[in-house]
This record gives structure tokens, sequence and C-alpha cells, in this order.
């Protein structure tokens, strides 16, 4: 058996990384094409605001940003919908105001800095029964509630007026999706830290949109490339004595890389791609 | 179609304001089933507006609505209209949905839990894309195509429902004089021969005063709502605002 297998931990770590790294795609893809990736990153900022709360209160630091992230992306998706503020506004404004929130708790607060370190940066090999669980738990609801949605969420993330025009409840199903993106990246935190796990929700999106088209397709091959990331990323954190949140990220953006290469070299082959 | 005649949109004194600016001012106007109702108006008069008021888009500041006799904000049987948007403002160049995905979206019914499972390109599907001229390009990505291509797409897609009532937003901006001939074709095969109600709008009152039987100019306030050749030149100037021959000079001066 492998070295890397022989651990208990590292199993744990490895689970968890494949689930992490097929969620994020499934939530990001919809993100992405509504041009909404940054919700992502505002959220982990929101997160660890709630971490920040925690830590400084003695409540459960993850069950603070959980419920803090969830009520970041009700308050993105209000702002938001029907236009009341452009989307990169709103999610600049919730991003720096929790950033600042969650800054002068730690500043105010010393003696827990080891404790943030492991929320902003990751410490995947310390993943719980519990946090396998609860991520599995997790998984299990985004994927369900994606592939019910999936018509709806495609129409309104392709354009949210006709969408609305064809009897899709546009701002229902951007909550939904935006509660579960929040839960997702708190939950991910632990995998590939603060700072980072927006990029799980992006680049396997972009790289499986330069491989195929159509969605279902796109959206499959984006979770593979996510997959694949967290399980090579972490066999050569554990190998190379690296961080394992940057191996993964750093896979991912290896993939797209190539998945860019491809594309170009497809569609100069092919003669005329646009008339 | 069944019920020709009977009104399918009717506006009661309709207006519509944002931050102060009057966009809309005390619209009353009635389209009934059969109809191929055309509004036109310059650049700014509120055609998209009242187009975004009739499919509760927009909220009226007041006045009132009927939509197939409902309130548009109420209303749920939206298979019974087709919306084609204006295309020329942007489809995501790298969105990844193919053509016969996004027609697909058009035969949306209410929730489907296990819709993601079945297949996309149904008979329906490629119908409505026949009928549009688009079948050939059914696996491509909807980002790649022309503008004109693209629209022909979301005219299908309105299709694919088997709608009442088929909405287009201003449909010739961004295409080039061969494809506005063969969308118009199509729009006037549609209304002739299938009975679909048509409500178009444009800012080329020539093409549609060929097609449409009704005509609602609008300027803000509605300036004339009538069959087209009633309308007058007289009506024209007060349309634009200004006798024609100082339109094309301003025209001419924009461009120089």
């Amino acid at each position: 058996m492998p070295l890397i297998l022989q651990f208990d931990f590292m199993i744990r770590a490895l689970a968890a990384g494949a689930i992490v790294g097929a969620l994020g795609p499934v939530l990001g893809m919809f993100l992405v094409l509504r041009r909404f990736s940054l919700i992502a990153d505002t959220l982990s900022h929101v997160a660890l605001m709630g971490v920040a709360i925690g830590l400084a209160t003695g409540v459960h630091p993850s069950l603070v940003a959980l419920a803090a992230a969830s009520a970041g992306a009700i308050t993105i998706e209000y702002l938001s919908s029907r236009q009341r503020l452009p989307g990169d506004v709103t999610l600049a404004i919730v991003l720096y105001s929790s950033l600042a929130v969650a800054v002068v708790i730690i500043s105010g607060a010393r003696g827990f800095s080891v404790d943030l370190f492991s929320f902003l940066f990751g410490s995947i090999l310390s993943v719980s029964e519990l946090d396998l669980f609860l991520l599995a738990g997790l998984g299990i609801a985004v994927l369900v509630y994606v592939t019910v949605f999936f018509s709806e969420l495609s129409q309104a993330s392709f354009d949210p007026a006709l969408a609305r025009v064809t009897g899709v409840r546009v701002g229902w199903i951007n909550l939904g999706l935006a509660i579960l993106t929040g839960a997702t990246i708190t939950l991910s935190m632990r995998v590939v830290g603060v700072l980072l796990v927006g990029a799980l929700l992006v680049i396997p999106v972009l790289a499986g949109e330069r491989l195929v088209s159509g969605l279902r397709a796109a959206l499959g091959v984006g979770v593979a490339v996510g997959v694949a990331s967290a399980i090579i990323g972490l066999t050569v954190a554990f190998y190379k004595d690296l961080s394992a949140g940057g191996a993964i990220v750093l896979t991912s953006v290896v993939f797209l890389f190539v998945a860019q290469g491809y594309a170009v070299l497809r569609d100069r082959r092919r003669p005329f791609s646009t008339e | 179609m069944r019920n020709k005649g009977t009104p399918i949109l009717e506006f009661r004194s309709v207006s519509y304001r944002y931050s102060g600016t009057v966009a809309v001012d005390d619209i009353t106007l009635t389209m009934s089933a059969g109809d191929f109702m055309a509004v036109v108006g310059p650049n700014g008069s509120g055609k998209t507006t009242l187009i975004k008021l009739a499919l509760g888009l927009l909220k009226p500041s007041g006045g009132r609505i009927r939509l197939f006799d409902h309130e548009p904000g109420d209303f749920l049987d939206w298979h019974r209209v087709g919306y084609v948007p204006q295309v020329a403002a942007g489809i995501q160049e790298r969105f990844p949905a193919t053509v016969a995905e996004i027609v697909a979206h058009g035969s949306y019914s209410g929730f489907a839990p296990l819709r993601f499972w079945k297949r996309t390109k149904t008979a329906e599907v490629m119908a409505a894309l026949e009928a549009a001229g688009v079948a050939h390009l059914s696996d491509r990505r909807i980002g790649e195509l022309s503008v004109g291509q693209q629209q022909r797409v979301l005219v299908a897609r309105a299709l694919v429902g088997e709608p009442h009532l088929l909405v287009l937003d201003e449909p010739a901006a961004g295409i080039d004089a061969a494809g506005e001939e063969a969308l118009n074709d199509l729009l006037q095969r549609l209304n002739h021969e299938q009975g679909i109600s048509v409500l178009i709008v444009s800012h080329d009152i020539g093409a549609v005063m060929r097609q449409a039987n009704t005509v609602a100019c609008i300027n803000r306030s509605l300036v004339f709502h009538g069959q087209p050749h009633e309308l007058t030149q007289n009506e024209l100037g007060k349309l634009y605002g200004f006798p024609v021959e100082v339109l094309l000079h301003d025209a001419l001066h924009e461009h120089r």
C-alpha cells in the first residue's frame, strides 16, 4: 500500500478533498456564468468574520462562520436582485465590511492567531470524522439541488429577465444557490483556507468550459478537474511537504492552462468558429 | 386562432417613472388575439420599458395592465408568451450552452425534478429550430454564433413552447438586411398561418408598416394607435418631436 494511504488522517483528507473538489465547480459553474465568480471570495471573508466572532466569544467558530456565510449570501442576493445595486458593487461592500469587522476583532482579542491561521490557510490534515460527515451531507444536498433545478439555474444565469418571463422564480433559485455556496465555502475552508477557497469554485469551471460545449458536459468536466486537482494536489503536498490548499489550487491552474492550450490548438484547426 | 379579436394585452393609463424621469406617460392601448402590433418610436421613447411593463419585468407607477386578463406580476401561464429579448447587447461569448440547450429552455413548464437526466434535443426543439431556420446550428455554442443567428435561436426558444403571443424587442438590431427580411417573413407566416399574435418593438417604421395590422407610436406618451395606413405625416412629425427634415439634418450632424 502506498505510504499516503497508510495514515487515517490522509484518507480523511483525500475524501474531504475529493468532495470539496466536486462541490466547488458544481456551484461555481452557475456563479461564473452569472459573472458572479467573486461571490465565493466575498463569502469566504464573511465566513472569516464568523470565525473571528466565534473565536472571540468562545462559540464554535465553524458554526458562527456557517451562520455568517448564509446571512452574507442572503444579503448579497437581496442587494443585487432587480438591480438594486450592481453585482460587483454589492460584493465589494459585503467583502470589505466583513473583512474589516474580522480584522478589528482579531486585533482586539489577541491570543488565537494559531487557530486563525488554520482557517486562513486550511488544515486539511486535521479534518475530523465529523467534518467529513458534514461535508458528505452537504455534498448530497448540493448535488440534489443542482440536478433538480438544473434548468432553472441555467436559465437564471443565461438571462434572468428571459427566465422570469419563462416562469422561473429567479430570485428563489439564486438565493438557494447562494446559501449552498455559503455553506460549501465554510466547510471547504478547512481544506484550502479562506484565502484560496474561491479558486476551487472558479478555476475548474473555466477549464471545463474551455474543453467541451454544453452545460451538462461542462459541469461534468469541471467536477472531474476539481476532484483530480484535489487528489493530485494533496498527494504532491504529502510527499513534498507543501501546503495542501496551495498545491490543490496550483494543480487546478495547471489544468486550466492545459485546457486553454488545447482550446487554442483546436480552434486554430477549425477554419471558422464564428461567422 | 380561436377567440380571434379578444383582448390579450391591455394598457389603461399606464405610467412608469424611475428616479424622477417619466419613461412612459399615461399610455392606453389594446392588443387583440391575432394582431400583429408594432410599437415604434425614437430612441429613448420608452418602447423597451413598455415591453418590460407588459411582461411584468417592471411594475407600473400608475395605471393598470392586463396580460391574458391577469396582472403581469401575478401571471403564471408563461407558456402562452414567447419573449425574444434584445440580443445585440450581448450573450456572453464564453457561455457553454449549446443552441439546443437554450431552445429547450423555452419548453420549461415548471418544476420537473428529473429534467436534468432527459434528452435536450427533442422533436419539439428540432422543429422550433427548423422553423427559425437554424436547425443546422443545434450543437454549436450559443456564444460563438453571429448576432443574427443568436436572434433566430432566441426566436426558436420562444416558439418551442407554442406561445399564443410572441413579443420581440428590436429583433432587427444588429442583423443585416437579408437576416432582417428572413425574420420578417418568419413572423408574417407565424401570424398568418398559425394565428400567433405578434408584438414587435422597432425603430424602423418602414419595415413594420408593411407587416403590422396595428401600430402604436410612442414617445413617452402615445402619439398614435391604429392601423398603419391611418398614420399621417403630421403624426410622424409629432412622434419624433420635429419635422422629418430636421431629423435627417440632425442624424447627419451626429454622424459627422
